[in-house]
């Protein structure tokens, strides 16, 4: 059950979109796509919901197999970047639109329109023209209108993409909690890997076409399947060559056993933290800079300055990749 | 492309501009003078002659105005030019928006040459289009269609001079249409037929309404390629432009005036019913 994907390909022309993805997206499941633009995530969300056709390879959605079903057949919600909204079309023909195709009687129709707007806060908007609601209001409609037709999985776009920060943050929450009021098996694309590690609890990271790794958030920070995930999923720094997360380096005032020296080049504080830039110089190569992330409290206690000495050294249990 | 079609392009255009608030409130001085000589120039140049002939028009009175749109064969060339003018737009309606769609959703080759043959009507002086059409269809026609002297030849001129109307209108609205729209009703369960009717077309109302105004206008008020074609045979090819042009020649400049005076009110209640357009279509945002 759920959504799934078996090795499907995708060009468009030269371009590699999709090569070989597999993926099986479990029912009840929220699971972001996670990856780069331009790295095929849109493509294969496009194909789930029959907007697009694969070159070859198979969707079956609740064990059925739509690949070649017309998106019409398919019974998704598509939430798109840009709303869709039917501009001329007041809020409630909106979330009417898919019954009002499928012909269930009117009212049916308002009792479900209604019931839907509740759930998205809009009930008091239903007589309003799409153009005379803020980008939030639009998306959440654009949402209420591909529920009303009781999707067997709920597709989103970048659906917060469009809008600006404040409202992103309060879409996402929003969004993790009707699912689980709803609990639709849901797919959203994302590119921002906070919004990817926040909302869902499945993240499938896709990069130029491939999948990279499958796992839930917890996974794929902690034991991340290659240095692409990593970095795509936090921020990095190396240390002697090898990929470490700057809160993962344990630094010391003196030398001990494993650990290399630099000289501190910048300390930064941002709030909460201290960032410090430490640059080793290597023999016969170019100087490696390892930025480093410490607490107040830890950077209090060793009292740096801008060209001490410190000893750096991965801290145990550090977040390496695998591959 | 000439002046004329320049000044059809910015009044479609207007639409989806929106005015500042407080358009006029606080003039400064440079644009009162701005204002001051705009209104001179245009009573000058537009409200005075077309003032000129509603006077001119209705100087006998009502009783004289009425005579002269009663006379048998001023009222045929009328009934003849609305009843033609209303047909060729039907037309244009239908196939000015095929036209628009073919040429923004498909891809074909030639189609950069089709989407410049579409202004050549424009472009071309009328009495050359007449020219064009009296040696296709006149008595020497290669085709052996003679359709000179006949409504059929009216229809086919008036076909000829509207074309790029709506076509026109209805081309960059349908550029600027979110595809997403489509695909959101699709994934919705509405097959194609029901996503143009229930999604596109709507949207495309008001582009629709104002080229079908201008070719209404236009077709009304065509004279250069009719003279040729129509042969002007009264109570049967006359149209009111070259009615207007008899009436003038038979010493009857009331007449004439009073002809004109009607066809200014067609024009005038045109232009007000694509300003209405223009308004709902920005109201609706």
């Amino acid at each position: 059950m759920g959504i799934s994907v078996r090795n499907i390909n995708k060009n468009f022309g030269d371009f590699v979109a999709l090569d070989d993805v597999t993926v099986d997206i479990e029912s009840g499941n929220l699971t972001a796509l996670l990856g780069p633009s331009g790295g095929g995530k849109t493509t294969l969300l496009r194909i789930i919901a029959g907007l697009e056709q694969p070159d070859s390879g198979v969707i079956e959605i609740n064990g059925t197999d739509t690949t070649w079903l017309r998106p019409q057949q398919r019974n998704v919600g598509f939430v798109f970047q840009h709303y869709a909204a039917f501009k001329h079309l007041s809020v409630f023909r909106n979330v009417a639109f898919g019954l009002e195709i499928r012909k269930v009687p009117k009212d049916q129709i308002r009792t479900k329109v209604m019931e839907l707007l509740e759930l998205v806060h809009l009930d008091q908007f239903a007589d309003r023209l799409p153009a005379q609601l803020s980008g939030g209001q639009r998306q959440r409609m654009a949402l209420a209108r591909a529920l009303a037709v009781e999707p067997n999985v709920l597709l989103l776009d970048e659906p917060f993409g469009a809008l600006d920060a404040k409202v992103r943050k309060e879409l996402r929450d929003w969004l993790r909690r009707l699912h689980d009021e709803v609990h639709v098996t849901t797919v959203f694309v994302t590119h921002d890997q906070e919004e990817a590690l926040e909302v869902s609890n499945e993240i499938v990271v896709i990069n130029n076409g491939r999948v990279e790794q499958i796992g839930s958030p917890d996974e794929l920070y902690d034991h991340p399947a290659n240095e692409f995930v990593m970095g795509f999923l936090g921020p990095t720094t190396r240390l002697g060559g090898r990929l470490l997360r700057p809160h993962d380096i344990e630094v010391t005032a003196e030398a001990t056993t494993g650990a290399v020296e630099a000289k501190v080049d910048r300390l930064l504080r941002v709030g909460y933290e201290v960032r410090i830039d430490a640059v080793r110089s290597v023999p016969g190569g170019e100087d490696e800079l390892t930025t480093v992330q410490l607490t107040r409290k830890e950077a209090g206690h060793l009292d740096l300055r801008e060209g001490d000495s410190v000893w750096l050294s991965p801290a145990d249990g550090a977040t390496v990749a695998a591959g | 492309m000439s002046a004329r079609t320049g000044k059809v392009w910015s009044l479609l255009g207007r639409g989806r501009r929106r005015r500042s608030k407080g358009d006029g409130a606080a003039l400064a001085r440079g644009s009162s003078l701005g204002l001051g000589v705009a209104t001179i120039w245009l009573s000058l140049l537009v409200m005075l002659p077309l003032a000129a002939v509603v006077i001119k028009g209705t100087g006998n009175g009502w009783t004289g105005f009425w005579d002269a749109l009663s006379n048998p064969s001023t009222a045929a060339a009328l009934r003849l030019t609305v009843s033609q003018a209303f047909l060729v737009t039907a037309v244009n309606v239908v196939l000015g928006t095929v036209v628009a769609w073919v040429l923004v959703r498909d891809e074909f080759p030639g189609k950069g040459l089709i989407d410049l043959v579409i202004d050549v009507p424009f472009a071309l002086p009328t009495i050359v289009a007449g020219l064009v059409l009296l040696s296709l269809y006149g008595p020497d026609s290669p085709l052996n269609l003679q359709f000179a002297n006949t409504r059929v030849g009216i229809f086919i001129a008036l076909l000829f001079v509207t074309v790029p109307f709506v076509v026109r209108a209805v081309q960059p609205v349908l550029l600027e249409l979110d595809r997403d729209v489509e695909e959101a009703a699709a994934s919705l369960g509405a097959d194609r037929f029901t996503i143009f009717r229930r999604v596109v077309f709507p949207n495309l109302i008001p582009a629709i309404a104002a080229g079908t105004a201008l070719a209404f206008a236009r077709a009304v008020s065509e004279y250069g390629s009719l003279v040729l074609i129509s042969g002007n045979l009264p109570f049967k090819t006359e149209v009111a432009a070259v009615r207007i042009l008899s009436l003038n020649e038979n010493d009857n400049p009331a007449g004439a005036a009073a002809v004109a005076t009607v066809l200014l009110f067609v024009a005038v209640v045109t232009l007000l019913a694509i300003d209405g357009l223009r308004r709902w279509a920005v109201r609706r945002g």
